[in-house]
This record gives structure tokens, C-alpha cells and sequence, in this order.
């Protein structure tokens, strides 16, 4: 086993064998920390989640590309199928539009799939599935068959991996009813959130984030429980302030969260929103945020127009104008297909200093 | 004939009860000592070796094969009828002349084994136990249509007798068939399932990624390609390298059979499934054809001649075939099959009357059945804000909270 990891490293597989040694050390350290003060990174977090929930319902399996043997392409399916055999993890072809039909029939006759892209961008070759067979089945049929489907993979930009392999899907799939669209943060918005997403009847969209897989969290004791379960449709405030609402989902909220130090050392207080859930929107926990501050920054990695900050923006002009004191902001990822060259990747993505200006613009703080 | 039985109505009385029409009927409805009757022609087949041609039926299967076919013929041509007096909208594609391939595959299997089939799919749902009240509801979009109107022509399914609808994506229902077959073996039910397609969604690639699936894990799964040589517009040989569709599975063992030919098709799927339940998918390729075009909006005579159709009808249509077989083996005479022909036209007018008279849903409907479960989460006050939303075209006018 050791030697498999070996390989593994060699390999140089993203996280691969990082994944392991940063359990090991993690468990270590716990020790010497103060009761109660887990971390977890995102990779573990999803990995404990699908394995509780097969283990408690006999009906849960695994359906992806390199799922099984291969540990998973970033690991995330490390161990089950050691644990749980051939019959619960299913290590498919390359075929995208094949796999997930099948995982959504599956479904249809009362299993429960976890479907795996080993990135979105790779899902549209199963589009079709995913929104006329599984998101308006509930519907078309009256109540007869519903989907307790859940499709998951990483999102999104990564690193230099171009233009093909960094698209963000999050406005896509939560513009169709019928789905509801998770996108966790930390590591236990992924473990709350991917039960709750396997045990739900519907549809489900996880996007996830192949950047955040390595990041570590502090976990509570409640969270670490086999019965952990966050509410879909409930976005999380990160960081209360009273001065301007930041509201993003995935690897932004760590953005955010960082925009907003910056802020506060020059006097902004700055209410930061983890969404969680972009379907179901959390429209009143956004509408109220801005209520309070009375201006909004909203940001997301994926391209600008008809994005999830678009749908945000109207909800608030519509909601609560009369509250703005100022026009909304959003921030996004550029409007050009994912360029390759490092600098030109890092024009592509907003950085902390995009949502800082943003938020300063939003107070009336600079031009 | 009549003539003679008019003059001898008092001699009736005093004839053995056994030869009054009436309780004839009866006595034979309830027969099931086997026959034996040949399919039209030998099936052919691909990396397997065929069933006998010689297949087992009964006077009481060969009557309800008459039965279940004409009411389904009626059905589609009331559908017809009710389209064109827009009382159906949309999309409306009608099964008249492939009726063999739903009522054979019945014969074969049971309501534990699951169908899935594309937009073509009333009499399908037929079958598989559904009504005629609860068909019609539907195509004319009332509340007591068997998606509650929510669905269409397109869109009927029946789960407890394992129909899964119902497609409209060409194509896309194989897949999700394979996926059906997968739970079955996950859940060691011991039954297969049936994905029914078109000569047109047979070149799907969708379809060759499910199969080396269901071959790779060995999956219960029949794939039954109803080659009824039309796609839409487009004639087999113009749309299809390869027209054998029974041999496109490569590795995968398939089996074409006449499709107009109720038995051959029962012959057929009760091999394939226990071939299926053994070994994995298998293909079949139903040789059929369908009278009306494409759907409603296609005449069906730009691509094809009227000669052709009628022809088709003439020597194949699979109601008379099982209509001669009937009167050959003296199960029925032909008036009481005409009869049983007009009973099933009243049943069937009974049934569109009835349903033409149900309720359109409550507009409330727009929102019932987006999703299973609701959110979970609190409902989070800020009057009027609520969580969990649905709108309608006017979203400060139409907005529900869903469940």
C-alpha cells in the first residue's frame, strides 16, 4: 500500500500523495491542540461524507471515471473501493453521455447515484441527461419519478489548465428548475453539504473546486458526527459588518474573507455571505445582509454575463431598492475564454484587490 | 349465414347451448389449452442462434391480442381526430401499425420488468396496464391525465408497472434503459428491462456508450430498435450506413424479427429476456412501420408513396393477421370480431367524451412536483422574502413558496 502511494507520487498527482501525509500530520497535531479543534481539509471532508452516507444506505454507490482503482482522479474516492467492492464503486469509460443516462435510469428505479465529472467542463457531454432526464422528470411525470441523483466533480478555474478545462457551470445549472446547485467552501460546508446532497430526493449539481481540495479547515466536533447535515438552500455569513455586503460561493469566499481584513484596516466593515447554495438562491439572507449595510459587492469566478452575480444583483434591485445607497457591484471572471499564460490567467480571475476596489466603490471610497 | 340462423331462430333454442354465439364467446375467452402457430418468417439473428419459429399461444391470448391491438388502433386514430380539432397541442406521435411490438413484448415479460421507450409511447403505456381515460386526459392537458397534464403525449409513465416514459430527446431513453437494467442487477431483482428505440435514434452515439456498458458489466438489458424505416422524414438507407440494427451491437448478440407479427415479437422478447437475465444486453430489431407520419404535423406521404402505406396494410397489418389466425383456428367468426371491434370503438369514444368533460389543472399546478422535498431550511422572515421561491412571468405578481 505504501508503495502505491509511492508511485502516486511519483506520478506527481495533484494531491495525491499530499492528501495522505497531511491526514497523518493533521491527526498528530490534533492531538496537541486544544479540545475541540479539528482540521479537516476539503479532500477529506467529501471522502468521509460519501463514505457515511454508503455506508448508511445500502443504496448510495459511486459511478466515475477512475473512481475506483485509481483512488479517484483528485483522490476524493480514496479508499472506498477497498472498502466497500466492485459493486458499490463503478469505474466507467470515457463516456460521459453514456454513464451519467445510466447513473440517472439508476436513479429512476429508486437508487442513488453519485455521479462523478472528473471536472464540469465535462458534464456538457452529458447535458442532456442531467437537465431533461433527471431535472424535469419530478415534474413532467407529475410526482411519478423523481431523481435521487447527484452529479459532482471540481469546477471551474484551476490552475493553467486553459480554456477548455476552467469553465465555471455554477449559472448554467442553477438558471434550470428542477436542480438544486450546492458549492461548498470549507471543509464543512462540503461535508454538510454533500450528505445532505446524497440523501436528498432531487437532482443535485456539486460543484466543488480542485484548488480548495488541499485546504485545510478547522472541523467541530458536531460537524465530524455521521449525522452532520447542512439545510440546502441556507447561505452562511461568514463575517458580520455593517457597512457593505460581500456575497460569493467556492474558492471566492476565501477571496472575500480576505478582501475583507483588507477593509477593515481602513475603516470598512464588511459583511462577507458564503452562499452554499446558488439553487435554491438564500434571497432573503442576501436581501437582508444588504437591508443592514445598504450596498453590495457580489463575486464569482465564472464569465460575467448571465452569471450567478447577475441573478443576485436583480434579486436585490428588485427586493430592496429603496435600501441601496448605492449601485451593485459585480465582480467575475473576464469576459474571454481561459488563457494559459500565468499573467494573463491571473487578469482572468478576480483577485482580493478586484473585490476591495469594488467594495470601496460601493462606499463611495474611491472612483 | 344470418339468413339461415333468422329462419331457424326457433330451432336455436333446442340446439346445444355450445353453438349460440354468445356463450361460444365465453367458453373460448377463457381457453388457454396451447396452439401452436408459426411466425411469418424465420428470425434472423447475430452471434446467436435462434428461437423456433414455432411459437405457443391460446384462443384466450390470441382474443386479447385482437382485443388490445384494435383498442389501441382506436386510440390513436381518436388522437388523430382530436388533434386535429385542437384539442391536442403540440407534439402528438401515433403508434397505428406497430401495435404488435407493445402487445408481443406484454405477452412475454411482467410488470416487474421495465419498459422505457421515446415520444411514441401511448400505446406503450397501454400495456403496460394505463387507461384510456387517464391517456387522453393527458394528451388533451386535464388534471386527470396521467402526469396530471403536466407532461404531454410525450411524457407518460406508469412506475408501478415499471414504464419510465415517455422521452422526448431521441436516443437519450437508452441510456437511462440501461440504467434501469443496472438497478435491477444492483437490486438482484431477476428481471430485465426493455429501452425501446427508433431506426432513427438507433445511430445515436449515446446509444453505443450504454451498450458498452451494459455489455462490460453485463446488464439485463433488451434493446429493441423499432426499425419502422423513417426516421422523421428520412428513410433508413439515407440515414444508416449499416440499416441491420440487429448486427450494430458488434459484440452484442441481436435478433430481428417481424414486427407486424404479434407472436414472432412474443417469441422473441420472452428469448431476450432470458438471454438478458443470463448473459447481458442483446439487440432486437422489430421490422415494423407506423401508418400516420412522423407526428401530427408530418403527412407522412412527401417521403414515402401512398402505395407503399396501403400496401404495408394490406399484406402486414398486424390486426389482421391475428383477425385470420383467430377465424382460422375457429376461435371466432368474423362478426364477432367485428363486434368485439365495435365494442372497443364505444369504449374508446366513451372514454375521450369523459375526458374531454375533466378539469384543466389549478393554476397552483405551475408549481406543484418542481422538486420532492423542500429546502430544509428556515424559512427566513423578512416579510415578503421568503427562501424558497418559485415565480412566475411576473415575479412580483405570480411567486409561490415552495413546499
Amino acid at each position: 500500500r505504501e508503495k502505491m502511494w509511492g508511485i502516486l507520487r511519483q506520478r506527481g498527482i495533484d494531491g495525491g500523495g499530499l492528501s495522505l501525509r497531511r491526514t497523518r500530520s493533521a491527526s498528530v497535531s490534533a492531538r496537541s491542540y486544544a479540545a475541540g479543534s479539528k482540521e479537516m481539509t476539503v479532500r477529506d471532508a467529501l471522502n468521509s461524507a460519501i463514505d457515511e452516507e454508503m455506508s448508511a444506505d445500502p443504496k448510495v454507490f459511486v459511478m466515475g471515471e477512475e473512481v475506483g482503482q485509481y483512488q479517484g482522479a483528485y483522490k476524493i474516492t480514496k479508499g472506498l473501493l477497498e472498502k466497500y467492492g466492485p459493486e458499490r464503486v463503478y469505474d466507467t469509460p470515457i463516456t460521459e453521455a453514456g454513464f451519467t443516462g445510466i447513473g440517472v435510469g439508476a436513479a429512476y428505479a429508486g437508487l442513488k447515484p453519485v455521479v462523478e465529472f472528473m471536472t464540469f467542463n465535462f458534464s456538457m457531454q452529458a447535458i442532456d441527461h442531467i437537465i431533461n432526464s433527471a431535472a424535469k422528470s419530478n415534474y413532467m411525470s407529475a410526482g411519478q419519478i423523481n431523481v435521487p441523483i447527484v452529479f459532482r466533480g471540481p469546477n471551474g478555474a484551476a490552475a493553467g489548465v486553459g480554456a477548455q478545462h476552467s469553465q465555471c457551470y455554477a449559472a448554467w445549472y442553477a438558471s434550470v428548475p428542477g436542480l438544486k446547485v450546492l458549492a461548498p467552501y470549507s471543509a464543512e460546508d462540503a461535508r454538510g453539504l454533500l450528505k445532505a446532497a446524497i440523501r436528498d430526493p432531487d437532482p443535485v449539481v456539486f460543484l466543488e473546486n480542485e484548488l480548495l481540495y488541499g485546504e485545510s479547515f478547522p472541523i467541530s466536533e458536531e460537524a465530524l458526527d455521521s449525522s452532520f447535515c447542512l439545510p440546502i438552500g441556507k447561505a452562511k455569513i461568514e463575517r458580520q459588518g455593517k457597512d457593505v455586503t460581500i456575497v460569493t460561493f467556492s474558492k471566492m469566499v476565501g477571496f472575500a474573507l480576505k478582501a475583507a481584513e483588507k477593509l477593515a484596516e481602513e475603516g470598512i466593515s464588511a459583511e462577507v455571505i458564503n452562499l452554499r447554495s446558488i439553487r435554491p438562491l438564500d434571497r432573503a439572507t442576501i436581501n437582508a445582509s444588504v437591508r443592514k449595510t445598504s450596498r453590495l459587492v457580489t463575486v464569482e469566478e465564472g464569465f460575467p454575463q448571465h452569471g450567478v452575480c447577475a441573478e443576485i444583483c436583480a434579486s436585490v434591485v428588485e427586493e430592496s431598492f429603496s435600501y441601496l445607497d448605492a449601485p451593485v457591484e459585480r465582480i467575475a471572471g473576464a469576459d474571454v475564454p481561459m488563457p494559459y499564460a500565468a499573467n494573463l490567467e491571473r487578469l482572468a480571475l478576480p483577485q482580493v484587490e478586484d473585490i476591495v476596489r469594488a467594495a470601496k466603490r460601493a462606499c463611495y471610497r474611491s472612483k | 349465414m344470418a339468413l339461415s340462423r333468422l329462419s331457424s331462430r326457433s330451432t336455436t333454442l333446442l340446439q346445444p347451448l355450445a353453438t349460440t354465439s354468445l356463450l361460444r364467446r365465453r367458453h373460448i375467452s377463457t381457453d388457454t389449452t396451447p396452439i401452436t402457430v408459426e411466425t411469418s418468417l424465420p428470425f434472423t439473428s447475430h452471434l446467436i442462434s435462434p428461437p423456433s419459429r414455432a411459437v405457443e399461444t391460446s384462443s384466450q391470448e390470441l382474443l386479447s391480442f385482437f382485443r388490445d391491438m384494435a383498442l389501441m388502433r382506436r386510440m390513436e386514430i381518436a388522437a388523430d381526430s382530436l388533434y386535429k380539432a385542437k384539442l391536442i397541442r403540440g407534439f402528438c406521435h401515433l403508434y397505428d401499425g406497430q401495435e404488435a411490438v407493445a402487445i408481443g413484448m406484454e405477452a412475454a415479460i411482467t410488470k416487474r420488468d421495465a419498459i422505457i421507450t421515446s415520444y411514441r409511447d401511448h400505446c406503450t403505456f397501454l400495456g403496460r396496464g394505463g387507461g384510456l381515460f387517464e391517456a387522453f386526459s393527458e394528451l388533451m392537458g386535464r388534471t386527470t391525465g396521467c402526469s396530471k397534464g403536466k407532461g404531454g403525449s410525450m411524457h407518460f409513465y406508469k412506475k408501478d408497472a415499471s414504464f419510465y416514459g415517455g422521452h422526448g430527446i431521441v436516443g437519450a431513453q437508452v441510456p437511462l434503459g440501461c440504467g434501469l437494467a443496472f438497478a435491477q442487477k444492483y437490486s438482484k431483482e431477476e428481471a430485465v428491462t426493455f429501452t425501446l428505440y427508433g431506426d432513427g435514434a438507433a445511430n445515436q452515439g449515446q446509444l453505443f456508450e450504454a451498450l458498452n456498458i451494459a455489455a462490460l458489466w453485463d446488464l439485463p438489458a433488451v434493446l429493441v430498435c423499432e426499425n419502422n424505416h423513417y426516421g422523421m422524414g428520412t428513410a433508413e438507407w439515407r440515414s444508416a450506413k449499416s440499416p441491420a440494427y440487429f448486427k450494430r451491437g458488434d459484440y452484442v448478440p441481436g435478433l430481428k424479427v417481424d414486427g407486424m407479427d404479434a407472436l414472432a415479437v412474443k417469441q422473441a422478447c420472452k428469448f431476450a429476456k432470458e438471454h438478458a437475465l443470463k448473459n447481458g444486453p442483446i439487440i432486437l430489431e422489430m421490422d415494423t412501420y407506423r401508418y400516420h407520419g412522423h407526428s401530427m404535423s408530418d403527412p407522412g406521404s412527401t417521403y414515402r408513396t401512398r402505395d407503399e402505406i396501403s400496401g404495408v396494410r394490406q399484406v402486414r397489418d398486424p390486426i389482421d393477421r391475428v383477425r385470420k389466425l383467430i377465424i382460422a383456428h375457429d376461435i371466432a367468426t368474423e362478426k364477432e370480431l367485428k363486434d368485439m371491434e365495435k365494442e372497443v370503438r364505444k369504449e374508446v369514444d366513451a372514454a375521450v367524451a369523459q375526458a374531454k368533460e375533466s378539469p384543466i389543472p389549478e393554476p397552483s399546478e405551475l408549481f406543484s412536483n418542481i422538486y420532492v422535498k423542500g429546502f430544509g431550511a428556515e424559512v427566513n422572515f423578512i416579510s415578503p422574502l421568503e427562501t424558497t421561491l418559485s415565480f412566475g412571468a411576473d415575479r412580483k405578481e405570480l411567486r409561490a413558496t415552495l413546499p
